[in-house]
């Protein structure tokens, strides 16, 4: 019995019919992690045994009918920026090599409670920052579709995991797209929740007022059964809403006859829009048309500014976020004791500090926390990250004006598909615009779901991507899964 | 007296560390002298992934003292992070409050010694009344403590730098003043005034050996002008940090206006044409040393924290927290006066010992106590034996209720004041006893007035030459038969054999 080419409602469905147990399910995809991983590299770490002894724990539970969450059973891998206490904790960066937490993050915790099983830790950009993995200060994670693409990022091993059949669902973080441009270019759903709705207790920061951690899996369903076992509010993340996660699944098949979903012509006539994905786009506002939803021009005059305005803020934060890799208290030190600074009144200390953040850390990793250090500084300050901030603040309006029209915005995920590795590294400026329909969803703090809408002429994956008011993820998901149902939605395997 | 050659100017910033069961922005413990490194969390640890979250009775701790310190309470404030590197420092940024600080502006009047006055006899100081005004206070976390080996530090060999994260978030309120004191002294008042008004609100331990009340000190010279009209000439500003007491608060600001005049005689350098320093004092040599220059110091890249949340204060609240705050020294003070005629002297005394000690004096009043009775007896008696035992006045062994009850024999001239002393002292020793049973433990009778005076007449009647001699205007003359009536009853007042003898005698 194949039980690895399934969504995770199906395989909650066959284990809480006891026809399988979360076990054989754990063993099946530990086996394809096995076998395929060394082709794509999605995990850092692999917890096999503590994954099967987990495993056993919760068919215990089930068979005595303890256990009554949806995905109970389910295996599930974690972007390597989760604090888990079993295996080491990374964020893909060789300042972290072999740090092990010792707490958990909240969505780990609920995770464990909700009797998931954690399959292991998958690669990244280092720290998050970029959207190929290619940043990772470990290992190169290839495009399951096509190995010599890159799967995107910085989530690119929790969509190269899902869309690899290793693991059924997982869990991203995105900053400015990184579960949404990843799952685009996989062929996989991915959200990012509305900023404040799943706790950031116990992930490694980025760019702390843009992170959001959010599930990545084949079917809108899946999204939303993990969404409401990670959301909610958590007295330890300050950020976090204080609102009890609804329940989204339930309306999922809800009709969608009367939505409002806006579209924002020059994102769609975009010259830097590939055609395939223009066109599979034009094809799924016919599709929504016909579930009778009223299509609606909209505008977002200030998004022209959102890579800019991203690309201060963010690296501004993480300028900061990454102060504390230094050393002195947890991870890489330097054993290096010479000074490359030739001035005499330097001390060993500030040597430690150079030696170990120069070593420890990438060159995109360096490339931001100078770039946000700059515009912190004094006499900087007003003219970058501060004019940043009220730009961001006009992004939000312009946000909060379109969805006082439409429930939601459709539009591209991505300008392309997946690009060749190597294609974009020396050239960190073009690797930004990657981003632009993805940055504004995180500047507003709005939910927005990236969804599989077929592939490209060249056999490429290709999505949309759906954004919404705050705290709106039940429209994206309704949407998402009506557009689902109705193109009758099956997902793919590449072979491997 | 010569004009002085120069004028000192002071500003304070005091970190005072706000007593909290828990930390700033976790539940960990402030509790002092716990072994290195067991009062942390992933949170006060800067642990990866780790988040803060506001404790909200430091915020209303804030509140309280900034509106003790006349300060208006921002109904906005928010928290920015302070970059820079250092090993007590974890996350390698503080807390801390930049442009929006919780309390804006305010002031603390200080009483200063008039040096006009030479009489300093107790009472006779007459006062002034000084405002200084405050810049701002702001809530910040606490760094940890570096803990330097110095042992290798002579032979220049590699010496060990041990952390303790146990104080790295716990709540500290920074309170910055104007440049308004204009001498060592008034400076060390301010301190004085301040500790005190914090004592009072119960906001901190304030305890300087402990590190929970800091003070560094910026201070230059105004030196006048040549010509008549001329502007004074400013040197350039110092701060001076690690001053542990106020004595060598005092001391250090003596020692940096003397320096820094010196320094201006040779140099002729004044404000801006060399760089603000910071030096250090070095309480053993009486010194202060460079520690670095401004120029060579950080940009500490402050920006809004993202992890927190601004905070807003609504009037309500500000409201609420000044009904609950308790009358206030200055306030006290005059209270007292005004209310118990006591001398301000008295009232500083009683008052500047603390909220307690000013309480004890009360209940003294309220349980019969004449207030200048009490006010002498709180200082000879009460707060010498406090200090000679080291005590604090809840602990003192007498009860005021209890002491009140002396000090109203003796009032009633039943007891002597030498006596009543020693029956202070059996009081002190022996808790458990009781005013009358102590007096009778001595042997002493109290004397009805009654027996007295039956007493004193009979002696008058033994003794008519006394009488006459009274009589013809020599009062000294009752002094014979104080001893003879201390001989017929031990017990017996001198005063107040003397005083009956007298009236008895005018009224015949």
């Amino acid at each position: 019995m194949n039980l690895i080419n399934l969504t995770a409602t199906e395989i909650a469905k066959q284990i809480h019919s006891l026809q399988i147990t979360s076990q054989q399910v754990t063993k099946a995809f530990l086996d394809r992690i096995e076998a395929t991983d060394s082709q794509i590299g999605a995990f850092l770490h692999v917890g096999a045994h503590r994954a099967l002894a987990q495993a056993a724990l919760v068919d215990q539970s089930i068979a005595r009918g303890q256990i009554d969450s949806p995905l109970a059973g389910v295996p599930i891998a974690i972007k390597d920026v989760l604090c888990t206490t079993t295996e080491p904790t990374t964020a893909a960066s060789k300042i972290l090599e072999n740090y092990v937490s010792p707490y958990k993050a909240t969505v780990v915790e609920k995770l464990e409670s909700a009797g998931l099983v954690i399959l292991g830790k998958t690669n990244l950009d280092e720290f998050a920052m970029g959207g190929s993995t290619e940043n990772s200060g470990y290992k190169l994670t290839k495009n399951p579709w096509d190995l010599t693409r890159t799967p995107g990022g910085s989530s690119g091993g929790s969509a190269a995991c899902v869309a690899a059949a290793q693991s059924p669902i997982s869990l991203g973080t995105d900053t400015g797209g990184s579960i949404r441009q990843p799952a685009a270019f996989c062929g996989i759903c991915g959200l990012k929740p509305t900023y404040g709705r799943v706790s950031r207790y116990g992930m490694l920061a980025f760019a702390s007022s843009l992170d959001q951690i959010g599930p990545m899996a084949h079917s809108v369903e899946d999204l939303a059964k993990l969404l409401e076992i990670i959301g909610g509010h958590d007295p330890r993340d300050s950020t976090s809403i204080p609102q009890s996660m609804p329940d989204v699944s339930s309306d999922l098949r809800k009709p969608i006859a009367g939505m409002k979903i806006g579209i924002v012509r020059e994102q769609i006539d975009n010259d830097g829009l590939d055609s395939d994905i223009r066109q599979k786009l034009l094809d799924s506002i016919e599709v929504f048309r016909n579930l009778g939803a009223k299509i609606v021009d909209v505008e977002l005059p200030n998004s022209q500014y959102s890579i800019a305005t991203y690309y201060i803020i963010a690296p501004g934060e993480a300028s900061s976020n990454l102060s504390r890799y230094s050393g002195a208290h947890y991870g890489y030190r330097s054993s290096t004791t010479s000074s490359k600074d030739t001035s005499a009144n330097t001390s060993s200390l500030v040597d430690m500090y150079c030696n170990t953040r120069g070593e420890g850390f990438g060159p995109e990793v360096k490339r931001r926390i100078m770039l946000g250090t700059y515009t912190l500084s004094a006499g900087y300050y007003d003219a970058y990250y501060l004019k940043a901030l009220k730009v961001r603040r006009l992004i939000r309006q312009d946000f909060d004006k379109a969805f006082q029209e439409v429930d939601c915005i459709l539009g591209p995920t991505t300008p392309t598909p997946a690009f060749c590795m190597g294609e974009k590294v020396d050239n960190p400026l073009q690797m930004y615009l990657v981003d632009l329909f993805t940055v504004g969803a995180n500047l507003a703090g709005i939910p927005a779901l990236a969804i599989p809408t077929g592939f490209s002429k060249s056999g490429l994956p290709i999505g949309m991507q759906l954004q919404a008011a705050p705290l709106r993820e039940d429209l994206l998901l309704r949407a998402g899964y009506a557009y689902q149902s109705s193109i009758q939605y099956q997902p793919t395997w590449p072979t491997l | 007296m010569n004009e002085p050659t120069y004028t000192t100017v002071v500003g304070l910033e005091v970190h005072v560390q706000l007593k909290t069961m828990s930390k700033l922005f976790c539940r960990c413990a402030t509790t002092f002298g716990a072994p290195p490194n067991t009062q942390v969390c992933p949170v006060c640890l800067g642990l990866p992934g780790s988040l803060p979250v506001l404790n909200a009775k430091a915020v209303q701790l804030a509140i309280r003292t900034g509106l003790a310190l006349n300060c208006r309470i921002a109904g906005f404030t928010k928290w920015d992070r302070k970059n820079y590197f250092y090993p007590d420092l974890p996350k390698g940024y503080q807390i801390s409050q930049f442009d929006l600080p919780i309390c804006i502006e305010g002031f603390l009047e200080i009483e200063l010694a008039n040096p006009n006055t030479n009489n300093s006899a107790r009472g006779a100081i007459v006062s002034d009344k000084k405002k200084i005004r405050l810049v701002r206070a702001h809530l910040e976390e606490d760094a940890g403590k570096s803990i330097h080996d110095e042992s290798n530090a002579i032979s220049r060999k590699k010496s060990d730098t041990r952390i303790d994260l146990n104080r790295t978030g716990t709540p500290l309120l920074e309170i910055v003043s104007e440049p308004d004191m204009r001498s060592a002294e008034e400076a060390k008042s301010y301190l004085t005034e301040l500790k005190l008004l914090l004592e009072y609100l119960d906001v901190s331990d304030c305890n300087m050996q402990e590190g929970s009340l800091r003070v560094d000190a910026n201070v230059n010279v105004h030196i006048p002008g040549k010509e008549p009209n001329a502007k004074p000439i400013a040197t350039p500003i110092v701060e001076v940090k690690n001053l542990n007491s106020f004595r060598s608060v005092e001391r250090a600001i003596q020692y940096e206006a003397a320096r820094q005049y010196q320094l201006w005689q040779q140099n002729g350098l004044s404000i801006g044409q060399s760089p603000k320093q910071t030096r250090g004092w070095d309480d053993q040599d009486g010194i202060t040393t460079l520690q670095r220059e401004k120029e060579e110091s950080a940009d500490y890249r402050y920006f809004p924290d993202p992890d927190l949340v601004p905070v807003v204060i609504a009037p309500e609240e500000i409201a609420r927290v000044r009904e609950s705050l308790d009358e206030l020294p200055q306030a006290k003070r005059q209270r007292f006066i005004s209310e118990y005629q006591i001398k301000l002297y008295d009232a500083e005394v009683i008052v500047s010992q603390g909220r307690a000690t000013a309480s004890y004096f009360e209940t003294l009043i309220q349980s019969g106590a004449t207030a200048k009775r009490a006010a002498a007896w709180m200082q000879q008696d009460v707060l010498r034996t406090l200090k000679d035992q080291d005590l604090k006045i809840d602990n003192f062994p007498i009860p005021p209720a209890k002491l009140a009850k002396l000090l109203v024999v003796i009032e009633e001239g039943r007891l002597d004041t030498t006596r009543g002393r020693e029956v202070f002292q059996q009081l002190v020793q022996n808790p458990r006893l009781e005013v009358d049973a102590a007096i009778e433990a001595l042997g002493m009778v109290q004397v009805d007035s009654q027996a007295m005076e039956l007493l004193c007449k009979e002696l008058l009647e033994a003794n008519q030459d006394v009488v006459q001699k009274v009589k013809a205007g020599n009062a000294k003359a009752i002094g014979s038969l104080v001893g003879q009536a201390k001989k017929k009853n031990p017990n017996a007042d001198p005063r107040v054999v003397q005083d009956l003898c007298l009236k008895i005698i005018n009224a015949s």
